[in-house]
């Protein structure tokens, strides 16, 4: 997969190096290393507490980092404000829902279109062709076409889950992170998100937590095993699984 | 329909809401009241403005600000400042050690006019200071607290204490502010006397009209993306963030427009009552301004206006006839609204008022009115909610 095919195709998009933190003293994460490609599905995975959400909280700069940096296409994330990130291109998913229940599906997509985002130019903000375009487009994507004018909390918490990914596809991010996207899903969501997902990798880099492991095989690229804050084990998903270190602290249990 | 005027508007429903409103305030009181009652009426309206910012600041925003009597204060002084210093002219004020400042200036020993005070020579200085200086002073507060994401609980009790802060320089600074005293015995505005029951119509048709103005500005900004997303971001404030907006610039610039109301209301105050106290800008009257806003109901901008109206009407009534229960009855009825009626009269009117009026609608015959609408407004002066566009 690390083919030596030139600098420029090998360079990650994102490359997280010497990466800690530390509250009050635990190292929640402890001088990381994790790379994620262009067009990649990456899977963090990885018992309780190992630091997996931190990690993605570190990234979109919910938590600041003690040591080591973040290097996103070029620029450094661990000094950049929330927002910058977001409009850097990096675009997070919460683990619980996190969708305006009092807005329709419409409005929900809506209010993520990379435009009117500072305090002139939302109270300004109109919507055009262009934007009704692209909210039935993304919609489209993420099955849920037929809901455009339901208001968010009547959908079922699969179609939240959604909804949740299709505000962030409305950015066009080229780093999309989902912190387990298919936690509380039925058979046949946990199937569509596994399609969903590998139609919006393309062009873009996907990097997820995930407990699932038959979703986890469905979709990954790459997988990262966490433990305690340190990368245990890096590869394929067949490598990892019978990696023995692996099996001893996570999948073994 | 234009886009635009729709937005300000808000839809059918919500402009047979304003109109009744209108006519409620630039006809029926005018016709039914007397001067000295008519002109309490448009003292009440002077604190609608504050609670129609608090509907934007609280109800959509989320910002509960116990502090808006420093914005309401602020205006009422830079009108005052100005209207004192055209009482205070060389001639009327001869019998002074210094002749031509104001009188509290001479009685405290100032021989010279202080520095800040001269700009208030000029009425259009003035005028934009009425709204400039609530807005600049919101602008750094909020700058300070919600860049430092200080939220909740803890922003209501700063501003507090800054209402009380700026309480207690107005009364100790008293040469320069007129004390505990306020700036009192204003006259003439341009040479108009503005103690004259005309003036006081005038400046009564004036405020009511400003009023509605500020109403449909906040109308229009409830309307547009920005009032979606201060909904969005009562609810889920990080969402918000990781979407790409910086929630402080919103917060900041509701809690601007609040106190820009706030600034108006304060100056239409001076006007018609002819004084400017701290006692309007401590703790007691901000809180009593969220309370007009919380009975009206804080997602309604109409309600915010009746509820001003209704709560004062009351504390004319009660505190002229039960002078030391008055108070007690005003927190117990903030707490009864806070508890069960979160959405104050309009709430009401939402989900009894208007059921009402449909069965009122469904057997014209039986009811011989000419027309319904008008009963249900003056019966209960309730709006209807104006829930997201």
């Amino acid at each position: 997969m690390n083919s030596p095919a030139g600098f420029q195709a090998a360079k990650p998009v994102l490359a997280i190096e010497g990466l800690t933190v530390s509250f009050d003293g635990f190292k929640a994460v402890n001088d990381l290393n994790l790379y994620v490609d262009r067009n990649e599905v990456h899977v963090v995975i990885g018992p309780n507490g190992a630091g997996k959400t931190t990690v993605l909280d570190l990234i979109c700069g919910k938590t600041r980092a003690t040591a080591g940096s973040i290097d996103f296409d070029g620029r450094e994330l661990t000094k950049m404000r929330e927002f910058d990130i977001v409009r850097a291109g990096v675009g997070r998913k919460f683990q619980n829902p996190s969708i305006y229940e009092n807005l329709t599906v419409f409005e929900n997509l809506e209010m993520s279109y990379p435009a009117g985002r500072k305090v002139f130019g939302a109270l300004f903000f109109k919507r055009t062709q262009e934007v009704i375009e692209r909210v039935e487009q993304v919609a489209q994507e993420i099955m849920l076409g037929d809901h455009l004018h339901r208001q968010a909390d009547l959908l079922s918490h699969g179609q939240k889950q959604w909804l949740e990914i299709g505000m962030l596809l409305m950015q066009d991010p080229q780093l999309l992170m989902l912190d387990e996207p298919v936690a509380g899903m039925s058979v046949s969501e946990r199937v569509a998100t596994a399609d969903l997902l590998n139609r919006i990798s393309q062009g873009r880099s996907v990097l997820v937590i995930e407990h699932d492991m038959e979703f986890v095989k469905s979709i990954a690229h790459r997988v990262t095993v966490l433990h305690q804050g340190k990368v245990l084990a890096e590869g394929s998903m067949e490598a990892v699984q019978s990696n023995p270190k692996v099996i001893e602290v996570y999948l073994g249990h | 329909m234009n886009n635009t005027l729709d937005k300000l508007l808000g839809g059918k429903q919500g402009a047979i809401g304003l109109a009744l409103l209108a006519a409620l305030i630039l006809v029926v009181f005018p016709l039914a009241l007397d001067a000295f009652r008519l002109n309490m009426v448009g003292k009440y309206l002077t604190y609608a403005f504050v609670a129609v910012g608090l509907v934007l600041c609280w109800g959509y925003g989320g910002i509960l600000s116990l502090g808006q009597g420093i914005f309401f204060g602020l205006g009422g002084y830079c009108m005052a400042m100005f209207l004192k210093l055209e009482a205070s002219d060389p001639e009327s004020t001869k019998i002074q050690s210094t002749p031509g400042i104001p009188d509290f200036m001479d009685w405290n020993q100032i021989t010279e006019l202080p520095l800040f005070w001269e700009p208030f020579h000029s009425l259009s200085f003035t005028l934009i200071a009425v709204i400039v200086v609530p807005v600049l002073l919101a602008l750094v507060i909020g700058i300070a607290m919600f860049k430092r994401r200080v939220g909740d609980v803890y922003f209501s009790i700063v501003t507090q204490a800054i209402a009380l802060i700026l309480t207690v320089l107005i009364i100790g600074q008293q040469g320069l502010t007129g004390g505990v005293n306020g700036i009192t015995d204003l006259r003439t505005l341009k040479g108009w006397d503005i103690r004259s029951d005309e003036a006081k119509l005038i400046l009564y048709f004036i405020s009511a009209a400003l009023l509605i103005g500020c109403i449909l500005i906040a109308r229009f900004i409830i309307a547009s993306k920005l009032g979606r997303l201060l909904l969005a971001m009562r609810d889920k404030e990080e969402r918000v963030r990781f979407s790409g907006y910086d929630v402080a610039s919103f917060k900041i610039f509701v809690f601007c427009v609040g106190a820009a109301f706030a600034g108006i209301g304060g100056a239409m105050f001076t006007l018609q009552v002819g004084f400017m106290s701290p006692s309007f800008v401590g703790i007691v009257p901000s809180i009593e301004m969220v309370i007009f806003a919380a009975v009206g109901g804080r997602l309604s901008l109409l309600g915010a206006v009746y509820g001003a109206l209704l709560v004062n009407f009351g504390k004319t009534y009660f505190s002229e006839s039960f002078p030391e229960l008055w108070l007690y009855l005003m927190g117990g009825l903030f707490i009864v609204v806070v508890m069960y009626f979160p959405n104050g009269l309009a709430g009401l009117w939402d989900s009894h008022g208007k059921r009402w009026l449909a069965r009122l609608r469904r057997k014209p015959q039986a009811v011989a009115t000419p027309a319904p609408v008008v009963v249900a407004s003056s019966k209960r002066p309730t709006p209807e909610l104006e829930t997201t566009p």
